[in-house]
């Protein structure tokens, strides 16, 4: 269980996120979108400390913290139960597809290196690069980084796997195995919340899409209301443009 | 008569090879310092220390800005004055002082640039799986770092040995100021500072050969 209350971040002026309130329950997939600009990244990123927040309460399973309160400690701990996959993918590039998925348990877990490795070996077998273990990034086409960089995410056993955008980088011919990857995880019910601009994933996979705009989430539900029956004029608004962009996943 | 006194030239080969181990000492007990001065410096750099920052780039300023010469004599000759204790400095110390200083300076530029080129989105990456900022520098940060130094810091190595020639000027008999007695003795000066300059010419060489097998392992994990 995941809980996030009343989230509030400013870059210097600006009120990037004003005030976020989102509750994610095990095994429940969200997909968060909105206009670019709208502090859908930004959200993410706070509920890791790769930025820090102003103002909040965030509840992640056993941790309980005031975002303004956290210590070393606290971040720590709330690192070590999200996972974030980057739009950069983000790879470690002097490591190995093998070791980029076995750092996170052998640095951060303090496995063994051996059982590290078997672990990160089981999940290249999942993530279809078994025969890539060796292979560092700079050899890998780009579906495949970011299939390792979900492989890396997974290794971490975290609470809940961030996703920012994570086919937005990707040629389109990279896109299907990525999102593949992730329906399958979905299907396992694993914990997501994922930022796309895929609204067919949105719709097949997500048990709620929440729409932010301006630093707010401004409506939520389950994909087949919110897509079909959007209540705020802007999410109306959005979906028109977008869904006029990807036609082929409008509402039949 | 021949134009080169090759006899001459074979006989030296083994007085300046006697003469050699200081040569390199000094590079190397020179390479070695200024490389952990040149570290502390880019991690003051990179960090912005407070107050530590602004005296870091007064050094590196004035060690670029200078001549190594003009500061070997500061330290050989200008030192014992201003500083008693220092009632003399030997002129092998004032050269490895010397060349410490005047490559750490440009060494730490070039360890910061290397460091703060490391895409800055693994860094994110390795904290998001909460590694710590140590953890973050030691496995992730430094050896992409050092591959993109290794080159440039093998090149100031090699200028650093050519650099010891200097320490003749302070009275330091090492391979040069051993070729300056050898030719004032017989006055054959060409036959004996071609000989000097070939003894350069092969240690750079076989470094740039290491360099090159340096390189090329290093590079490994990035070849596409
Ligand atoms: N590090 C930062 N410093 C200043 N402004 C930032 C920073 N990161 C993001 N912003 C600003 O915050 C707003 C939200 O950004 P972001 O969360 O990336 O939006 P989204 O992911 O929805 O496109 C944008 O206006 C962006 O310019
Ligand atoms: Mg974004």
């Amino acid at each position: 269980m995941i809980q996030v209350a009343n989230l509030v971040k400013r870059f210097g002026d600006a009120t990037v996120l004003d005030g976020i309130d989102l509750a994610i329950d095990q095994g429940e997939i969200i997909v968060v979108i909105g206009p670019s600009g709208t502090g859908k990244s930004t959200l993410l990123r706070c509920l890791n400390f790769l930025e820090r927040p102003d103002a909040g309460h965030l509840t992640l399973g056993d941790l309980d913290v005031d975002v303004t309160r956290a210590t070393r400690a606290d971040i720590l701990a709330a690192r070590r139960r999200t996972a974030f996959v980057f739009q950069n993918y983000a790879l470690f590039a002097n490591k190995t597809a093998l070791e980029n998925i076995a750092e996170g348990l052998i640095v951060v877990n303090r496995w063994p290196r051996a059982k590290a490795h078997a672990r990160a070996r089981e999940i290249l077998q999942r993530i279809g690069l078994a025969d890539k273990a060796d292979a560092y990034p700079a050899s890998l086409s780009g579906g495949q980084q970011q299939r390792v960089g979900i492989g890396r995410a997974m290794a971490a056993q975290a609470e809940v796997i961030l996703f920012d955008e994570p086919t937005s980088s990707l040629d389109p011919e990279w896109v299907e195995e990525v999102l593949a990857l992730m329906k399958q995880l979905a299907a396992e019910r694993q914990t997501m919340l994922v930022v796309t601009h895929e609204m067919g994933f949105a719709r097949d996979v997500a048990d709620r899409v929440v729409f932010m705009e301006g630093g707010r989430i401004v409506e939520q539900g389950p994909p087949s209301r919110l897509f079909n029956a959007p209540r705020d004029p802007r999410t109306r608004d959005f979906l028109r443009k977008v869904l006029a962009a990807q036609p082929a996943i409008q509402s039949s | 008569m021949s134009i080169l006194d090759l006899d001459y030239m074979v006989g030296l080969v083994p007085i300046l090879l006697r003469y050699l181990p200081l040569t390199l000492a000094m590079a190397a007990a020179g390479m070695a310092l200024a490389l952990v001065l040149a570290c502390g410096l880019a991690v003051i750099r990179v960090l912005r220390i407070p107050g530590l920052n602004g005296v870091t780039l007064l050094f590196i300023s004035f060690f670029r800005g200078t001549p190594l010469l003009v500061q070997l004599f500061l330290f050989y000759y200008g030192l014992p004055q201003v500083l008693a204790f220092l009632t003399r400095i030997d002129g092998i110390t004032a050269t490895i002082m010397g060349l410490t200083l005047h490559f750490a300076a440009y060494m730490a530029e070039s360890i910061r640039a290397a460091i703060v080129g490391v895409d800055r989105s693994q860094t994110e990456a390795a904290l998001s799986i909460g590694m710590t900022n140590g953890q973050l520098m030691r496995r992730i940060v430094l050896p992409q770092a050092t591959r993109v130094a290794v080159p440039t810091l093998m090149n100031y190595f090699i200028d650093m040995i050519k650099a010891t020639s200097l320490a003749f000027t302070l009275g330091v008999t090492e391979l040069m100021g051993a070729t300056q007695k050898e030719a004032a003795g017989s006055f054959l000066y060409f036959e004996a500072f071609i000989t000097v300059a070939v003894f350069y010419w092969v240690i750079v060489e076989l470094l740039a050969w290491c360099q090159r097998r340096l390189e090329t392992r290093l590079n490994e994990a990035y070849r596409r």
